[in-house]
């Protein structure tokens, strides 16, 4: 964006104190920044304006009735008192007022103990009530597996219409009826048909709204908070974890401090349960105990032990191992894992569920040596600046992402130019959107180097702007040529590109070709699809790749800082895994925290002479292949850090626990202990340590990342020779309430799905 | 469809051709000066049209009382926006019901009002925006504004003056609130009767977005007078600054009830009992409603003397309002005349914000419970203190329009409240002709 010259601060008077605020501020919120408190319930920070609750009346000199901070803008000179008689009176009958209606049941209520209202009654209500009519009554209702809605609660601030509508592009929730009668109505009659996203029950400042799988479990001061990362997509979004007696009983993000803010999705929210799923693996299971060919539970010393013999025997005769890291595991049990690999099995065959070409981006991206590769993080898209979307659709798979650009859209004017094969949601925000047959082809024309073929001339499209005032419902086609869309394209400054799995291996340099040609510093996000996808990237889960896209031709640093050799040659990707293993020449596979047979199945007679070890949270399609299966901690459970598809890091928290189960890095320790490795104890600290010194761009400021900032890894330009294999390369395709392997293991998220596809079923 | 018989004393402006069946055509319309102030308008600048109507003194008849010409000066002249002229025809204060009758009597006079209006602020597009109860005005209207259309008057190159302007007429759904300008754009721009924020005026934002003027039936029938005569002949009507005559809709207690024009400072004295016919049954006057029932009541001593025009009633602490002008007598229970009131505010209100959605609520409840001799020591405070907490806090003028009458009430009228408390039956039994209903 241009450098506008800073605009003079405006200087006004509140209750005697000269403050100042930049101009265009609301009077609420410049009373905020210098910590005048002026309460208000309709009032929410970036949603439009609604000065209903009458909560936030003040005096203003020269004006003849109190006025409301909220909508009043800042001008010089301007004095007002917040704290007279007057105010109070105001404030006080305003609590009043809501209280005639709003049922006294906080001692059952679910905000009892966090709801605004308890709050500002405490503060500013009256000690007596004077409303002695009857209240009206009505019965709950629910209106989705997740949203309960408890009318007379209800204090119509319409936070939950402007979350859904304006910060969600959903539109589900509406007002009915009229003055006393006024209530909050979902959007078809009697239920919800929404995304489920639940920031309508996070926004509602009372216990109007609330959660299924939460309500009525437990009062908010009987448990624990942790904020902690959401272990779903690539988003990294903060989830505070609200834990009792070691078990989380809901996530929400009433913290509000994460790259996140305000937002959650449906998985992030409600989808936390998989922890405590019945089948979840409480020890580990060995198959041949007792003769038995089926797998029975064993202790952790039985299990350790029998693999560890296996291993060193495979090892002794030379027989082949491989391994399968995860994309959920963090970023200390990645780093280990292939250290583990290379060190204690001796082995460059290992790979793991990619659902991005990192590799590839950061070799396109080589060419300026010694410079930061201009990666954009999360928060960068609701600045205002333009964004190139190519593929994906992240308002299903990138929910943080597709939150970040509806708003820069809407308070910050983005212009967001899209191409895709589907008409994805986000094609309302969109200044200039072209469906395009092949987004790789779409891109090679962007670059000019190729031709609008058949496959590109798809319509080209702008979103009619209608914010806010009403949803966007019409769709004008404008037939905007691709040339259209290129030019204007090429006019843009600081481009953000964001691409997803569509855009691999050459494509990837094509567009980087592109983006480098554009004024300004384009910057890049590559979508991958799990918690941790860019972290097991980093972190070198990669056949030909040591951590921090490091070629194994410089292998001699890692040999340095781990005491020993590292295979040279390059190992086995997972398909040549897959193709050993059909061809029963593969003597060992580990497969930790991944589930490769569901999406890439191997015909269980052809398992026969492989050692297979697993270790996962459930009995996933591969584990019920395995001849030891280990019991593994959720990374709700564990400490460490995490990357986010940006490449932000960020610390994972220690929410809940599981009795039965390990984290994978104390498996790792516990078997490299085993194996006659002295490595120790198992440290996250140690390892991040480690990871800090030894991993291009992870030199982070731990002071920063520890008080629950997002860092932004910075790796350093520089070639990355590596195998390209675009097939490699699965993304989940999640739908907005699918989440690869652990959404499975959700009850809520698989209850929301089933209403969600039985309602599709009953449409057609 | 109904017949018309204007009263002698009245002075005849707008309603000159209420007793005209004929000008409810076109054709009887041009024969009584129709469309020749449109004539005239057309060969004006816009500003000396502003001008004329800035002369003229006109207020908004409407009930806020505004200046017309200061009003139509605040549109910008340049917007990439388009502009609106709308006409509020949603007549729904409870006492008034005069712009009925210039929808009914002279159509054509609100489509030539609306069209200078047009021309003076450079709009292309209006609406008239009439109360859904009003179904059979909105054929009128729309029959009306067909033959307009077809005979040039209406539409594009309008008089062949390069004029272009069309109206439509727009019905609403049954909604007090939606005769609050912005509560009415909003509704008429498909979505739920709440009204917006201020800033932006309609002048500047308004009507999808447009800088938009948005006018009483009345106002805008006054129009067509003032710049065939001139600004200074409409003044000459009324006392300074409240120029020219307008329709006081007198209703209640009195024998002849009806909608009358006068003149601006006619006395109120002579309202009832010239016009009126006097107090019905001879029962002395206890209160006055002076504009509509959103204003103070005023207690018969002020009342009396009274001459109505904007600043002489303003004088009293109640307004001119919308000129329903409604007589109570002495045989009226004052709470229960109270609780009607409320029970009107607490249906109407919009419920978008706290004070009047649960203010009206509370006050209905407790004036019911007053009135059914439920009502406590201190109750009187409360209702009071209730009432003070509604005004001047709401989103809009309907938190004030419940609360002023009510205080008023209270404060002329404290005695009836007291003679209610602690199980005493109401000391009006049966006599007292208010009617209440259920909801």
């Amino acid at each position: 964006m241009a450098d506008t010259p800073a605009k003079p601060l405006i200087n006004l008077t509140v209750n005697g104190r000269a403050i100042t605020a930049p101009p265009g501020t609301l009077l609420i919120e410049a009373c905020k920044q210098a910590h005048i408190e002026v309460p208000s319930f309709c009032y929410y920070p970036n949603l439009s304006l609604q000065a209903a609750c009458r909560m936030c009346l003040v005096e203003i000199e020269k004006m003849p009735k109190l006025q409301t901070a909220c909508t009043v803008v800042v001008s010089e000179g301007m004095v007002v008192r917040s704290e007279t008689e007057q105010v109070h009176r105001a404030r006080k009958s305003a609590v009043e007022f809501i209280l005639t209606n709003h049922p006294l049941d906080c001692p059952v209520c679910d905000a009892g103990g966090e709801c605004e209202l308890q709050d500002m009654t405490f503060k500013y209500g009256a000690e007596k009530s004077r409303f002695v009519e009857p209240k009206r009554h009505r019965d709950e209702q629910q209106w989705s597996p997740l949203i309960y809605f408890d009318r007379p609660r209800c204090i119509l601030c319409y936070r939950c219409v402007r979350a859904c509508g304006e910060g969600m592009d959903v539109w589900a929730l509406g007002v009915a009826n009229r003055g006393v009668n006024s209530t909050i109505i979902p959007n078809h009659e009697d239920h919800l048909e929404c995304e489920e996203c639940g920031n309508c029950v996070d926004i509602c400042p009372v216990g109007a709204l609330t959660a299924g799988p939460y309500r009525y479990k437990t009062r908010p001061w009987e448990m624990t908070h942790v904020g902690a990362v959401c272990t779903y997509c690539g988003d990294g979004c903060k989830t505070t974890l609200g834990v009792r007696n070691d078990t989380i009983l809901r996530a929400d993000n009433r913290d509000k401090s994460g790259i996140n803010g305000d937002f959650l999705c449906v998985k992030g929210r409600y989808g936390v349960d998989f922890t405590q799923h019945p089948e979840r693996l409480k020890q580990p299971l060995a198959r041949g105990v007792g003769g038995s060919a089926e797998l029975k539970p064993v202790s952790w010393s039985y299990a350790l032990g029998t693999i560890a013999k296996r291993w060193l025997e495979i090892q002794k005769a030379g027989g082949s191992f491989g391994v399968v890291g995860s994309t959920r595991s963090l970023n200390e049990e990645a780093y280990t894992l292939q250290k583990f690999a290379r060190r204690v099995l001796g082995t460059n065959n290992i790979d793991h569920h990619r659902s991005a070409d990192y590799p590839a981006l950061f070799d396109a991206l080589g060419g300026r040596e010694g410079q930061p590769v201009p990666l954009a993080p999360a928060e960068a898209l609701k600045a205002g600046g333009p964004v190139l979307l190519i593929g994906g659709n992240p308002t299903d798979e990138h929910p943080l992402l597709a939150w970040n650009l509806r708003w820069g859209y809407r308070l910050n004017k983005t212009r967001l130019y899209i191409l895709n094969r589907d008409d994805i949601k986000l094609r309302r925000q969109a200044y200039r959107y072209a469906k395009v047959g092949d987004e790789a082809a779409a891109v090679r024309f962007l670059n000019g180097t190729g031709a609008a073929s058949a496959s590109l001339t798809g319509v080209g499209e702008a979103s009619e702007k209608r914010w806010p005032q009403t949803p966007p419902s019409t769709v004008e086609t404008v037939n905007e040529s691709l040339q259209e869309f290129r030019a204007r394209l090429r006019q843009e400054k600081d481009v953000i590109i964001v691409f997803g799995s569509e855009i691999s291996g050459d494509a990837i340099r094509e567009l980087v070709a592109f983006g480098s040609g554009l004024e300004g510093t384009t910057r890049y996000i590559a979508m991958s699809d799990n918690a941790n996808s860019h972290g097991a990237a980093d972190m070198g889960l990669y056949p030909d790749l040591l951590p921090g896209y490091t070629p194994l031709s410089e292998r001699s640093k890692f040999e340095a800082l781990w005491g020993g050799p590292i295979p040279a040659e390059p190992g086995m990707d997972w398909n040549q895994m897959r193709a050993a293993l059909q061809q029963q020449n593969l003597c060992t596979l580990y497969v930790s925290g991944a589930n490769p047979f569901r999406n890439t199945p191997v015909a269980p007679e052809s398992l026969k002479q492989t050692f297979l070890v697993v270790q996962d949270l459930f009995l996933t399609e591969t584990a019920q292949c395995a001849d030891v299966v280990l019991p593994a901690l959720s990374g709700y459970e564990k400490a460490g850090t995490l990357t986010n598809t940006c490449g932000e890091v960020q610390v994972q928290k220690r929410g809940g626990g599981f009795e039965g189960a390990k984290s994978d890095l104390e498996i790792l320790y516990l078997l490299a202990d085993a194996m006659g490795a002295e490595w120790g104890a198992a440290s996250p600290d140690r390892v991040l340590q480690e990871i800090r010194t030894a991993v291009k761009g992870y030199g982070v400021s731990l002071a920063k990342l520890l008080s629950g900032e997002s860092v932004m890894t910075a790796p350093l330009n520089g070639r990355v020779p590596h195998r390209t294999a675009p097939e490699l390369l699965l993304p989940n395709r999640d739908t907005l309430f699918t989440a690869g392997t652990l959404g499975r293991y959700s009850v809520v998220l698989n209850s929301v799905m089933e209403r969600h596809l039985k309602k599709e079923a009953a449409a057609e | 469809m109904s017949s018309y018989t204007p009263h002698p004393l009245e002075v005849r402006v707008v309603s000159r051709r209420f007793d005209q069946p004929k000008a409810r055509t076109l054709a009887g319309y041009l024969e009584s000066d129709g469309f020749k102030a449109l004539d005239k308008a057309l060969a004006l600048t816009p500003d000396a049209i502003i001008d004329e109507v800035k002369k003229s003194g006109l207020r908004g008849r409407g009930g806020a009382g505004f200046p017309t010409g200061l009003k139509w000066s605040f549109v910008p002249k340049q917007s990439a926006r388009e502009k609106y002229v709308l006409c509020n025809a949603d007549e729904s204060e409870p006492g008034t019901c005069k712009d009925r009758l210039i929808l009914e009597y002279d159509p054509f006079a609100i489509i030539e009002g609306m069209l200078i209006a047009g021309l003076a602020i450079g709009a292309r597009r209006g609406y008239i925006y009439i109360r859904g109860e009003y179904r059979y005005l909105i054929d009128i209207m729309e029959a009306a504004l067909k033959e307009a259309r077809d005979a040039g008057y209406v539409g594009t190159n309008i008089r062949g003056k390069g004029f272009d302007f069309d109206i439509h007429a727009h019905t609403g759904a049954g909604a007090y609130e939606c005769g609050e300008e912005s509560a009415l754009m909003e509704s008429l721009e498909g979505k739920r009767g709440i009204p917006r924020l201020k800033p932006p005026f309609p002048a500047v934002a308004g009507f999808m977005g447009g800088p938009t003027v948005i006018n009483n039936v009345e106002t805008l029938a006054s129009v067509p007078p003032i710049i065939i005569n001139g600004g200074d002949w409409f003044a000459a009507f009324g006392p300074p600054k409240n120029g020219g005559t307008r329709l006081f809709c007198l209703s209640g207690h009195v024998n002849n009830q009806g909608v009358f024009e006068l003149p601006l400072g006619f006395p109120l004295r002579r309202l009832i009992d010239d016009l009126g016919g006097g107090m019905r049954h001879g029962a002395k006057l206890k209160a006055l409603v002076p504009g509509g029932s959103s204003t103070p009541l005023l207690p018969a001593d002020i009342a009396w003397d009274l001459a109505l025009d904007y600043d002489s009633v303003a004088k009293t602490g109640s307004f001119l309002g919308s000129g329903g002008v409604v007589v109570v007598d002495e045989n009226t229970c004052m709470v229960k005349f109270a609780l009607r009131i409320m029970q009107f505010y607490r249906h109407e209100s919009c419920g978008w914000c706290v004070p009047c959605r649960e203010g009206t609520n509370w006050l209905q409840l407790s004036l019911t419970r007053f009135h059914n001799g439920g009502g406590r020591d201190g109750d009187i405070e409360t209702l009071r203190e209730v009432s003070e907490n509604i005004l001047g806090r709401t989103f809009c003028a309907l938190g004030d329009a419940a609360a002023m009458p009510t205080l008023s009430i209270l404060k002329h009228w404290r005695q009836e409240f007291e003679d209610h408390l602690n199980g005493k039956p109401c000391p009006f039994g049966a006599k007292t002709s208010v009617a209440v209903s259920a909801h």
